[in-house]
């Protein structure tokens, strides 16, 4: 495969020495959260960058994957690792569903829908105490005190989610995905039924969602309706992970993540205590300007403006040794 | 082979095809012709199932179209060119070609179309790598056409083919037209350039505000008073 190339190879081995190489808890939970952001992040991609249908709720599945996995502790009693097995097939379901009725609608139509059945799902989640215990949220307890095998279990995750994104995209179905994304009615000329072809990539990514969501139950111990379903610590940062990484292609996510978590970590904690408390207050107004900054000189955000990048380091360069000479 | 009975046809509340009725039969080249707004676009469209009609039958052979869903309409033979070109511009030439012939029975001759179409456009043939969004408009119009040939289609639906290219163009592609109809495909086009389109079909249809207003051969429509009144200004 032409794809493992070197660099491919010593990121890997980075993430997989850091925790060694690392002793601190505190570094090694902020790279657990941007290993799950690079999750849902590649999730979200394939159906917004790849198949174009741009969702704001992808909180629903993440949602429902924490919820599956909760469940299983306050209403099945069983372990919530079984969520890990669950959370992804029933946020598939629930995808399923979703699309059946949101995918009659097209462009900004389709993501406003989701944004409204997202908020449903916050609501019910809140409202339904019975069922979800609301807003008091699920409390369980932890299998490890350590850090390091959710560490591996996110990272494994990680790469199971871009390694079969990676394989759809390139496959057939990553193509007629692509084909929709284009033009939606020349693909149904084709031949391509864009009702079920929007489906699949929808339930791919609600599938890694969900996961993510179980994953987060397991790892965080805790989780409330107004977290787990929550449209700006969710479904708009699943959006934003995107668009900073770069939309439709592979890696954009999973750099995204990375900068996104760690930008987002570095206000909460006012630059690490350096500075005044209320700078912590300013992350959503930096996160904004990124994205004003994002859009109006990269488009393609960073990964898919990279060749860019590359040319603007170049020529600053060129001229400084131009500059040097004179 | 393809047969439009009584269909009524609009979007929405608006009504756009009032009655209208018409024949293609096998081996025909037929030319739709109007004016801006007449329903043109609209008959291709419904024709290819993107429109559900209000009323009416459209049968190709013994197949009846409406109500099939659009993405099944390939299979059965039709392929349309449509309107503005739609190619998708990210992919290339070749990606663009190949998502032409998904259809089963275009599937299995996916080698031997290809050879064929990129010997029909040889200008296609030296583009295959690049991007069909990069395509100058004579070429995406070629692309398009090349996509629609992908699918070993009976009948090919032509949405306008001359739109936004240089006149030198357009005699290009109505040339290619008619070379694809001497290869045995039945021609369904839509029209604004009059004359020419006249001049090389076989049979044409005037349609005015969504009514089939005079059939007939196209060099008799050439001839006719009402059609050099209202379209050719003289």
């Amino acid at each position: 495969m032409k794809s493992i190339n070197w660099p491919t190879i010593l990121v890997i081995a980075v993430l997989a020495l850091f925790p060694a190489v690392v002793p601190s808890d505190y570094y090694r939970h902020i790279f657990i959260i941007a290993l799950m952001w690079v999750v849902i992040g590649s999730a979200w991609n394939l159906l917004a960058g790849y198949t174009g249908q741009v969702s704001f709720g992808h909180a629903i599945f993440f949602g429902t994957g924490a919820y599956t996995a909760g469940l299983c502790v306050t209403k099945l009693e069983i372990s919530a690792w079984w969520g890990m097995l669950l959370g992804g097939p029933v946020a598939l379901v629930v995808g399923l569903l979703i699309g059946w009725i949101c995918f009659r609608l097209r462009g900004p139509y389709f993501a406003l829908a989701t944004i409204a059945v997202g908020e449903i799902f916050r609501l019910i989640a809140t409202v339904w105490r019975d069922f979800t215990e609301g807003m008091e949220g699920i409390l369980i307890i932890q299998t490890f005190r350590s850090k390091i095998p959710y560490y591996y279990l996110a990272l494994f995750l990680a790469a199971l989610c871009i390694t079969v994104i990676y394989l759809v995209t390139r496959s057939k179905w990553g193509f007629y995905f692509v084909a929709i994304r284009e033009d939606q009615d020349a693909a149904e000329s084709m031949g391509i039924s864009a009702f079920r072809y929007k489906s699949l990539s929808l339930m791919i990514s609600s599938f890694f969602t969900g996961l993510a969501g179980a994953f987060y139950m397991n790892y965080m111990g805790f989780i409330d309706p107004q977290v787990v379903f929550s449209l700006h610590y969710i479904s708009i940062m699943a959006i934003l992970v995107g668009i900073i990484g770069g939309v439709g292609t592979i890696w954009g996510p999973p750099v995204g993540a990375f900068i996104m978590v760690l930008l987002q970590e570095t206000f909460r904690s006012s630059f690490f205590g350096l500075l005044p408390k209320w700078i912590s207050e300013a992350h959503i107004l930096v996160f904004g300007l990124l994205v004003i900054f994002v859009i109006r000189y990269m488009a393609n955000g960073i990964i898919g403006d990279w060749s860019k990048i590359q040319r603007l380091w170049s020529k600053d360069r060129e001229l400084l040794s131009a500059s040097g000479r004179n | 082979m393809l047969r439009v009975e009584r269909v009524n046809a609009g979007y929405g509340d608006i009504q756009v095809l009032w009655d209208v009725s018409f024949h293609v039969a096998e081996r025909e080249f037929v030319v739709l012709v109007g004016a801006n707004g007449a329903g043109k676009s609209t008959i291709m469209r419904t024709i290819s199932s993107m429109i559900q009609p209000i009323s009416g039958q459209i049968w190709f052979e013994d197949q009846r179209l409406d109500h099939v869903p659009p993405y099944r309409i390939t299979n059965v033979g039709i392929s349309h060119v449509p309107e503005g070109r739609q190619l998708f511009p990210e992919m290339t030439v070749l990606e663009n070609l190949e998502l032409g012939s998904l259809a089963p029975r275009a599937k299995d001759h996916r080698k031997e179309t290809l050879a064929w179409v990129l010997e029909l456009f040889p200008r296609l043939r030296e583009r295959q790598k690049q991007l069909a969004g990069t395509l100058s408009g004579g070429e995406q119009q070629m692309c398009a056409i090349a996509r629609g040939l992908m699918s070993r289609p009976k009948m090919m639906l032509f949405d306008e083919p001359s739109l936004g290219l240089s006149p030198l163009l357009t005699q290009e592609i109505f040339r290619l037209a008619m070379k694809i109809h001497s290869e045995g495909v039945t021609i369904l086009m839509v029209e604004q350039n009059v004359k020419q389109t006249l001049t090389i079909c076989d049979r044409a249809y005037v349609l005015e505000n969504g009514r089939i207003v005079l059939e007939g051969k196209g060099r008799e429509l050439l001839e006719d008073e009402q059609v050099k009144q209202a379209f050719l200004g003289i």
